[in-house]
């Protein structure tokens, strides 16, 4: 497929709270990603940065302050800003030039050091900023809107308190293999079950935390990723990058409200499920084809409504799936073997592009304890807030 | 702080959006640049007061304080307080909004029917301010 392009290396600095910049774990990802790729820096053409916007004035120009890390080598240079959608974004970026052929290969990296605690909107009064305005209006943090899903998928398909801390069992215990994951230890229902409530119904150990990270891909075109020498390699197939069709009835973070459906229908899918869709049909391939899902569980609910956006089931059947163990390692198609955000937490610039790591090993089966056996296409799916898709395809 | 979202006082009060003139989308908060449905010539945009009543789409509360800008007194024990997104029938739109002071997540459910009114988001020694309220229909505290 001449659309494809190559992934020849992948890099992460652990996840965890470190007190240091991002710039530090983003270099540290991106010299990782170099090394796996068996690439000279100054061999690179173009470098994309995924922006961070707490790491100040710096955050908002990552891919220079990146390149000047690892050291002015005159490459191109493109930052993205897509929330949590930024490292598909910056992903998309990378693809586009080679396919383009402005550049043969490029060099993608995310990272952040996060604050503790809720995310907030950027300071001052600014009653023009849909973000400002939930705070401000209504005390709307990033957990009440997860709670209104949990409560929703509770009241329309009778998913239980049991189902979701069944996603932070099973997340947890993939973490526990995972080298990189901030949290290694595994979590027993029982200790879901006992955290404090921070939305109802969800609790601690439903929501996952804010963490420093980073993660770093060397992409290629697909010819000089043959005359490099990596045989069996990583393709990346499809980058969705889809905003939502008016009118989204679905309530999102960061809105007050939804679209109104009086002058126009709704389309038939969400706007999650048609992330997924445009991945599928630029990648040409289909839930069936699955190998493995890498999806954002930014609370367990929230998992589960990804296996029915992304057609891993049908609607309202994700506890389902959930519960006959279809989703765990080993099943019938494992969802989030990194371990997840629930064994990571929020990076964000870093997220999405970590999500691509854990694709790119798995798909090599050098995933170590985790490996998904004979892992062949394996897709990623996130949103970013203000309406940006993220689903990225890989094959081997 | 936010001009134009409400209007009214007791049985009057009524949330506010605009409604477009060509393709009659409403819009809440109001939108009074362009009309954003991507199908519409575009209209004028035009002030309309939004149902008084809807049903709960979902709630959920704030065990825990929010970061600024939300405003809430450090030196007080924090009381949570439950948010309700409420679908509106006839604009085919879901608000959400706080509960009165005192309706909990334990009083709430999906489907039941709510009903808008005034409240008080905060206050200090000059200003207070005002906001909308969703409260269960029957409920008179
Ligand atoms: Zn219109």
């Amino acid at each position: 497929m001449t659309g494809e392009v190559a992934v020849l290396g992948a890099g992460m600095h652990p996840w965890g709270k470190w007190g240091r910049g991002f710039v530090e774990y983003g270099t540290v990802a991106a010299r990782a990603a170099l090394a796996d790729a068996g690439v000279d820096w100054r061999d690179v053409g173009s470098i994309v940065g995924a922006d961070t916007v707490r790491g100040g004035y710096p955050g908002y120009v990552a891919g220079a302050t990146f390149a000047k890390a690892l050291g002015w080598q005159g490459a191109r240079v493109a930052s993205v800003y897509a929330a949590c959608a930024s490292g598909a974004q910056a992903v998309n970026t990378a693809r586009a030039q080679i396919l383009s052929g402005l550049a043969d290969v490029v060099l993608v990296v995310g990272a952040d050091a996060a604050p503790k605690g809720f995310f907030r909107p950027a300071g001052g009064d600014r009653a023009d900023d849909p973000d400002w305005l939930r705070f401000r209006v209504l005390g709307a943090t990033n957990p009440t809107y997860f709670g209104l899903y949990a409560r929703r998928r509770m009241a329309v398909h009778g998913d239980t308190l049991e189902d979701f801390a069944q996603v932070k069992v099973k997340n947890a215990a993939l973490g526990a293999l995972n080298p990189n994951a901030r949290y290694r230890k595994r979590v027993t229902a029982e200790q879901v079950a006992a955290s404090a409530v921070v939305a109802d119904p969800l609790r601690l150990l439903d929501i996952c935390a804010t963490s420093d990270g980073a993660a770093a891909l060397v992409l290629s075109s697909m010819e000089f990723a043959r005359r490099h020498g990596t045989a069996d390699r990583v393709r990346i197939r499809a980058v969705s990058t889809v905003t939502p069709r008016y009118p989204n009835t679905v309530l999102d973070l960061p809105d007050i409200a939804t679209d109104s459906a009086v002058a126009a229908e709704p389309a038939a899918d969400t706007f999650r499920a048609s992330i997924a869709r445009a991945a599928y049909e630029e990648a040409g391939v289909g839930p069936g084809d699955l190998s493995l899902a890498e999806v954002y569980d930014l609370s367990t609910s929230l998992e589960l409504q990804w296996y029915e956006d992304l057609g891993l089931c049908g609607e309202g059947e994700a506890a389902k799936l959930l519960r006959e163990g279809a989703t765990a390692l080993g099943g019938r198609i494992p969802v989030n073997v990194s371990g997840g955000l629930a064994s990571f937490g929020e990076a964000v610039p870093a997220q999405a592009i970590a999500q691509v790591c854990e694709l790119t090993w798995q798909l090599r089966g050098a995933a170590g304890d985790r490996q998904v056996a004979g892992a062949l296409v394996g897709i990623t799916a996130n949103q970013g807030l203000f309406g940006h898709g993220s689903s990225v395809i890989a094959v081997r | 702080m936010v001009t134009g979202w409400f209007t009214g006082e007791g049985e009057e009060f009524r949330l506010l959006g605009t409604r477009c003139s060509a393709c009659a989308s409403v819009f809440f908060p109001r939108e009074d640049a362009f009309c954003r449905n991507p199908g519409c010539p575009g209209g004028d945009l035009e002030e309309v007061p939004l149902s008084r009543r809807g049903r709960v789409w979902s709630y959920t509360d704030s065990r825990y304080r929010p970061p600024s800008p939300y405003v809430s007194d450090p030196e007080l024990e924090w009381r949570p307080y439950a948010l309700i997104a409420v679908e509106l029938e006839s604009e085919r739109l879901v608000v959400l909004g706080q509960t009165v002071p005192g309706v909990t997540v334990a009083d709430l459910a999906v489907g039941m029917e709510v009903e808008v009114v005034p409240g008080v988001l905060n206050e200090d020694a000059e200003t207070t301010w005002t906001t909308w309220h969703w409260r269960p229909t029957g409920v008179t505290a």
